[in-house]
């Protein structure tokens, strides 16, 4: 078809009748779902990464010195990613034991993380780098807050699900609760990469 | 026509739709039917109540502001504290509490589902979720009158460093409940607007394609993404500034001395507070201005009788517009001291964006023409939003260029322009739209007569308001100012143009009195409406109730087999043809 016919065809004439199978996206809800609310909190991420940038250009800017334990933490959140991973691969191959264990083992890893960062900023504030003495360090504690209270709501969903683990629902119908887990934990620590890349390089 | 053979076979195999009647959630008490309901059409009204029921707060503000400017002195009450925390608390409440609240969670919720054809939305229990969450940010809001100090006087902007400083009205208690109240917002808004926009996505009966979608669908879609992805800029810029009042950061402070002290503050910078703003505070404009669009291209081919001319440039020039909204943010900041190159960019922008939107007005004008117009209320506040919007278009390209905005930015010329744009059109297009929906909503048409007057001094009130204001600004009279007193540049006829201002502004204050009688009254009162009073083809008027019951669409959903504006239909036997009517000799349509 010629560039001038397309442009000129007008779909909605032209199929008048026709009861076309509009069926949304090609994912299934839930996803479209999660994956709408990972843009607007991508959304939030980067516009504090932009704060920073900004930001860090005035003259009053001292970086923060990063704490060693942020290494630990940073594998514990990529083994907590890992485990919820498994969890949703063993739970399309109807492994139970897998999907158990690797649910367990993410929410935990995740905790520890939290726990971990919380011993971070005491640290930091024991070495008298508290939240108003310098505005990278406001940036520091603001980013790993909210980072944390995402991850504090991804921890709400995993409790439902290990609710339901216990209860003994059937793992077809946990697929999706886990598969959304491992996809919102993907994403945090995507951020918390992109966060940590940012405390190191800047 | 074999297309339409294959496709009344083809209906056997599409799938069941997604929502079966029994996969409804059915309330078994009276609270959780009409108090805690998960029904879209229900949290609309909750919704769109508590909006007006705001609005009309804002409005009592502005009216005791016009009072002040118009005959200063006379009030004793109204001090110059007050006066600015009324222009504060104005303007946050109209754009975000009132007209981001009713156009997305009041005509969102009702109109998304019954016009793509869904049962309700996709989450219903987080949708009434999100009501509440706005309901108590309204209120946290509205606490902020009844703490020590008041509300915020901060402008709506907030603009630091003198939103916390001491001296500014509200430092204290008023900016903490607003920046908690606004982050409370955002999170409810999300909460809704991604059930808007997945059940756009996901929730469309069988044959709404998009490009299917009635405009009004279009408009409230693109404004949803537009809040989503602007909203978190509020939210990030409330969080730190409230972090700047409580705990004392610098991220938006200055090192600053004030009243003779200095303060704590080191070396922040109050213009990335303005950039953040405005990243949301542009898309806000059009997250209010892209609904009433649709609603009103709705409204113009019902009543007008015609197809909407140009439907695919409509459906386009709303996503051009929605993409384009998020590169203009600066030119709200050409007098904030940024690089000069940078207005230039955004002075370009700027003016693109005028491209999609005449196009928009072209095909309205197009619409219209040789249509068989009916003048009916709805239509005449829809042509009356076209006519304002032309207006308050034009002064924005003279603002949108940085040589021309440096001169006239604090004035009222800019009140005149964000007025007409963005405050009065998309209140036109709300009283048009609740004109139009209102008999689906109750079963019963509103009173016309009292519609009409409503109307005529609405709109020409509305311009004795606004008009004399352009005049204003080009003297050079300064917005947010308590009282200009004796001023050399300031003619004392201003003062006379400012009191007419006033008295007219109390006469469309008070008219809006009449129109809250009328949805009251005409409730029980009105004329009973019939499932379609106006002949109108989307689905919200094919349902088997009216108004429409739980579940909205009986047994089965409509299935549709054309697009939203088959109006005259040559060869048609009735000037319209529903959504849902297969194609047939009747229809006009070849077979």
């Amino acid at each position: 078809m010629s560039l001038r016919r397309q442009l000129s065809t007008k779909p909605w004439l032209a199929q008048r009748g026709v009861v076309t199978d509009a069926g949304g996206f090609v994912g299934s809800t839930p996803k479209v779902t999660l994956g709408a609310f990972l843009c607007v909190a991508s959304m939030v991420f980067a516009l504090f990464i932009a704060a920073y940038f900004i930001r860090m250009t005035y003259a009053d800017w001292r970086p923060i010195p990063v704490p060693a334990l942020l290494w630990l933490n940073t594998v514990v959140l990529i083994g907590s990613s890992m485990a919820l991973q498994w969890a949703a691969v063993s739970s399309r191959r109807e492994h139970s034991d897998g999907m158990r264990l690797g649910l367990t083992l993410g929410g935990g890893c995740a905790l520890v993380f939290l726990v971990g960062q919380w011993l971070a900023w005491r640290q930091l504030s024991g070495l008298g780098y508290f939240i108003d003495s310098n505005p990278s360090n406001a940036f520091f504690y603001t980013l790993t807050a909210v980072h944390g209270l995402h991850l504090l709501g991804g921890l709400g969903a995993w409790v439902r699900a290990l609710v339901r683990v216990r209860q003994g629902v059937e793992i077809a119908r946990l697929r999706m609760t886990l598969e959304l887990c491992a996809i919102y934990w993907h994403f945090l620590l995507l951020v918390w990469l992109v966060l940590f890349g940012l405390l190191l390089v800047t | 026509m074999a297309m339409t053979d294959v496709a009344h076979d083809a209906v056997d195999y599409v799938r069941p739709a997604e929502v079966a009647e029994e996969a409804l959630y059915h309330p078994k008490t009276w609270l959780g039917k009409y108090v805690f309901s998960q029904d879209a059409k229900i949290i609309a009204l909750q919704y769109s109540m508590t909006a007006m029921a705001v609005g009309l707060i804002a409005l009592l503000l502005s009216v005791l502001m016009r009072l002040q400017l118009g005959f200063p002195g006379v009030f004793s009450f109204i001090t110059p504290d007050a006066y600015i925390q009324f222009v504060t608390m104005h303007g946050m409440i109209m754009v975000i509490y009132l007209l981001t609240a009713l156009f997305l969670g009041g005509f969102g919720n009702y109109l998304i589902p019954l016009m793509v054809g869904a049962r309700d939305m996709v989450f219903p229990y987080v949708n009434m979720v999100s009501y509440w969450v706005y309901l108590f940010a309204v209120l946290l809001l509205l606490a902020s009158f009844f703490v020590p100090g008041g509300p915020t006087g901060s402008g709506w902007t907030l603009y630091p460093p003198q939103t916390i400083l001491p001296g500014t009205p509200g430092a204290d208690w008023g900016i903490l409940l607003m920046l908690i109240s606004l982050a409370f917002f955002v999170i409810g808004f999300t909460m809704g607007g991604l059930n808007y926009v997945v059940t756009v996505l996901q929730a469309r009966t069988r044959g709404m394609s998009l490009m299917r979608l009635p405009l009004t669908v279009w408009g409230i879609f693109m404004a949803t993404i537009l809040a989503l992805l602007a909203f978190p800029a509020l939210l990030v810029s409330a969080v730190m500034m409230t972090l700047d009042s409580v705990l004392g950061t610098s991220f938006f402070m200055p090192a600053i001395v004030s009243m003779g002290q200095t303060l704590d503050y080191s070396g922040g910078s109050p213009v990335l507070f303005q950039h953040l703003f405005w990243f949301f505070g542009h898309p806000e404009v059009y997250i209010v201005a892209l609904p009433a669009f649709g609603i009103v291209s709705e409204l113009i081919s019902v009543h007008a009788r015609k197809n909407i001319f140009g439907y695919r440039l409509m459906v386009w020039a709303i996503v051009v517009i929605g993409g384009l909204s998020f590169v203009v943010w600066a030119h709200h900041m050409y007098v904030s001291g940024m690089n000069p190159y940078f207005g230039f960019f955004f002075a370009t922008t700027t003016l693109i964006i005028a491209v999609p939107t005449a196009i928009k007005v072209y095909n309205w004008v197009l619409t219209l023409w040789r249509g068989n117009i009916r003048l009916t209320v709805p239509m005449l506040f829809a042509i009356a939003f076209v006519f304002t919007f032309i207006n308050g278009g034009l002064t924005g390209i003279f603002l949108g260029n940085v040589i021309v905005d440096i001169p006239l930015s604090d004035t009222y010329f800019v009140v005149a322009h964000f007025h007409m744009v963005m405050a009065v059109s998309p209140v036109l297009a709300v009283f048009g739209a609740v004109y139009h929906w209102y008999p689906k909503i109750t079963g019963r048409m509103l009173n016309e007569t009292l519609g009409k007057f409503h109307f005529w001094v609405t709109f020409v009130g509305l311009y004795c308001i606004y008009y004399p204001m352009h005049y204003l600004g080009i003297l050079g009279v300064p917005r947010r100012y308590y009282a200009t007193g004796v001023t050399d540049f300031i003619p004392e006829s201003a003062q006379v143009m400012n009191a007419g201002i006033s008295i007219a502004a109390i006469i469309v204050a008070s008219t809006q009195l009449v129109f809250l009688y009328n949805l009251a009254v005409s409730t029980t009162r009105g004329k009973p409406a019939g499932d379609n009073p106006w002949g109108a083809t989307t689905l919200e008027w094919q349902t088997a109730t009216t108004p429409p019951s739980h579940g909205n669409f009986g047994k089965e959903l409509p299935l549709v087999y054309r697009w939203a504006y088959d109006y005259s239909v040559p060869g048609a036997k009735e000037d319209f043809i529903p959504q849902n009517v297969p194609a047939s000799g009747d229809t006009g349509d070849a077979r």
